[in-house]
């Protein structure tokens, strides 16, 4: 069983929804990732899912544009991503690491070598925004080599494509739950709660909702219908500026706390 | 517009070169559709609308009639006798594209658009400009049809074509400045997707050139097919044949697509693209994605595009702010590919001479994008007999560009 089924197993047992916190690789401040990375973890994250900067992230709001483009200008670039996952998994061994960005990183760096490298270094799935299920026989070398492919399903989704989705979902299937882009303002969970809900009755894996999560109050009342709390841009927000370990740590813990035990308490 | 020929599902014959593209949007190994799945639907509605659209007479009908009486098509071919006669080579021919209304092809796609977007009742059109020709031609059509318009524009863009965006204001769109990435056309365009996937039910986003995802590669050449479509009629009935050679400037390459198609299965016909080479290949400094760069993914298709190892997407530099772009249209990068059409690099410095020397020997100012044209057609006329015919597609003209050229040369205006 992979990391990614073996925790939303662990979950699914404990009656609890799982929480996935999503930061930028290399932001706020590279050499400090690695204990970011565990800092989200003490915090109560369940799953990591670890943003691969690009230059031109077409689905991205300005908060994560933004958090990319500190780290490109630092000069982060897939292999040092790739080396802060190996560097994670010498302390934690049992938290998933999903990584989540655009293809063109992955194509140049080559697929066969990529998969090869991610699955040395202990990432277990991967979400690659810009790769819709129709273009996704590129990707066979990552499957091939073990990760698992963690797809999206949104609000616009027609019924035949939700239905293939949902046949093929791995690891976890991510419901963006509205149409627009990471970090925007407004969400109406009794709108997406009833999609979900049918969503999750026919999904091969789990779903997480993401797009939207704010804070402790948004992220319980997705928590009521979700099996996991995707928490983005509020997040990268939060942490911008921070240069020194334990001031990143005291921020992912003064913001990540009131959210885990607002989860817990559901 | 002619009805164009169903589309294969698997083109059987590669050498078809009109068959492209198949069933999935795909040129060969390139195009497709490379975007999140919240956009897939609103793709699909847009494609299964043009499919209906494309084969519909009245539809055809309607834009033929656009065509000529709003954007004053035929535009003519123009034998530049005496530019021909300062290079020395071969006879250059201009396709006036720069006659339009708006003054650019840029004009033949909006209009095509606009229309779908009508007919899709679709009131609001976002559109992304990087010269501002694109954004004009989409704040005009908006402003005829009564549909709504914001113009989406690198804030660098924004500094070095002033003109333009005061037209668009005036012609009563909305323009709203990009700041993020490199504050280019490309940036402009991720921000016009993001604008489409938030207010997808009411808004057709009308995108300038063969490049994004499918069916915009094939919807927007077809709209500029008439280029070509005109010209290799033109030749036979004024020449009596062909031309030896075709050439346009490619940036995303929406003109250039417009020429060559026609000409594509004519294997006499030599098809060479001009890309910005600004200060040099050599010097890194430069937007020529198909002489320079490497197979990726960009904008919702993959194609050739500019980018460092770690597949960060390049800031470009080029004179001429409409072929300042690290993409091309994937149609584009599967003719290379195919051996069918050359791409080539013409940097800052040819543009200009060819700049001035269209001005001065023929009464034309050219736009700088369509100077790199001009420029590789005397390349080409160069290397023909004096009866030979380069073909040039002389994209817009250069009012726009005034104010750019003005202070590369110290003058102030």
């Amino acid at each position: 069983m992979s990391r990614i089924d073996a925790r939303f197993a662990a979950l699914k047992a404990a009656g609890r929804a799982g929480l996935i916190p999503f930061v930028t690789a290399g932001d706020p401040a590279p050499q400090h990732t690695v204990a970011l990375m565990h800092a989200l973890v003490a915090a109560g994250a369940d799953l990591i899912e670890l943003g691969v900067p690009f230059s031109d992230p077409m689905a991205d709001g300005p908060v994560i544009q933004h958090a990319s483009e500190r780290a490109i200008a630092r000069g982060v670039g897939l292999a040092d991503v790739l080396g802060w996952v190996a560097e994670f998994r010498k302390r934690d061994v049992d938290t998933p690491v999903v990584l989540m960005g655009y293809l063109n990183p992955v194509e140049i760096h080559g697929y066969a070598r990529f998969a090869n490298e991610a699955v040395a270094a202990g990432v277990d799935g991967v979400l690659l925004v810009d790769c819709p299920l129709e273009e996704s026989s590129v990707l066979a070398p990552l499957r091939a080599a073990g990760l698992q492919l963690i797809r999206l399903a949104a609000p616009t989704t027609a019924p035949a494509r939700m239905a293939q989705l949902c046949e093929s979902a791995e690891g976890f299937l991510y419901y963006v739950s509205f149409a627009g882009i990471t970090g925007a303002a407004h969400l109406s969970t009794t709108d997406i709660a009833a999609r979900v809900a049918d969503i999750r009755a026919r999904a091969r894996a789990p779903v997480a909702v993401g797009f939207g999560v704010r804070d402790a109050q948004s992220a319980k009342a997705i928590a009521a219908f979700a099996d996991a709390v995707v928490i983005g841009s509020a997040l990268v927000e939060r942490l911008e500026g921070a240069g020194q370990a334990d001031e990143i740590a005291a921020r992912v813990q003064a913001f990540l706390t009131p959210i885990r035990v607002a989860l817990d308490a559901h | 517009m002619s009805a164009p020929p169903i589309l294969p599902a698997h083109p059987s014959a590669p050498q078809d070169f009109h068959a492209w593209p198949d069933a999935h949007g795909r040129f060969g190994d390139f195009g497709g559709q490379y975007v999140a799945e919240t956009l897939m639907a609103p793709l699909a509605e847009l494609a299964a609308a043009y499919e209906r659209l494309r084969r519909d007479p009245a539809f055809i009908t309607e834009l033929d009639h656009d065509l000529k009486h709003y954007v004053g098509r035929p535009s003519p071919i123009y034998h530049a006798q005496r530019l021909s006669a300062l290079v020395g080579g071969a006879r250059i021919l201009l396709k006036r594209e720069d006659l339009n209304h708006t003054g650019a092809h840029k004009i033949n796609n909006t209009v095509g658009q606009a229309l779908v977007a009508r007919h899709m009742g679709k009131p609001r059109i976002i559109a992304e400009t990087g010269a501002g020709q694109h954004g004009v031609a989409s704040a005009t059509v908006a402003a005829r049809l009564g549909l709504k318009c914001v113009v989406y524009m690198g804030s660098t863009d924004i500094e070095r074509q002033k003109i333009n965006v005061y037209r668009m204001k005036l012609l009563g769109a909305e323009v709203v400045p990009v700041t993020s990435g490199s504050k280019t056309l490309k940036d402009a365009l991720n921000e016009a997707m993001r604008d489409w996937v938030t207010n997808v039910a009411d808004t057709f986003y009308i995108i300038g050139t063969v490049a994004g995802p499918h069916p915009y590669p094939m919807m927007v050449r077809d709209f500029n097919a008439v280029v070509g479509r005109e010209a290799r009629a033109q030749m036979l009935e004024q020449y009596g044949r062909l031309p030896d050679a075709i050439t346009a400037c490619v940036g995303g390459g929406s003109n250039a697509i417009g020429l060559f198609h026609e000409f594509l299965n004519d294997p006499g016909v030599r098809i060479v693209g001009a890309e910005a080479a600004g200060h040099g290949l050599a010097s890194g400094q430069h937007a020529a994605s198909l002489a320079a760069g490497r197979p990726g993914v960009l904008h919702g298709n993959r194609t050739y595009v500019l980018c460092d190892d770690n597949g960060q997407i390049a800031e470009t530099h080029s004179i001429s702010a409409g072929l300042d772009y690290p993409g091309v249209g994937p149609e584009h990068a599967f003719l290379k590919d195919a051996g069918r059409a050359e791409y080539v690099g013409v940097t800052d410095d040819e543009a200009m001479e060819a700049f001035h020397l269209l001005a001065r020997s023929e009464g034309i100012l050219a736009a700088l994008e369509s100077s790199h044209a001009v420029a590789q057609a005397m390349k080409l006329a160069r290397e023909l007999p004096k009866d030979g015919l380069v073909l040039c597609n002389l994209s817009g003209r250069g009012d726009k560009d005034v104010h750019t050229i003005a202070e590369r040369e110290g003058v102030t205006v």
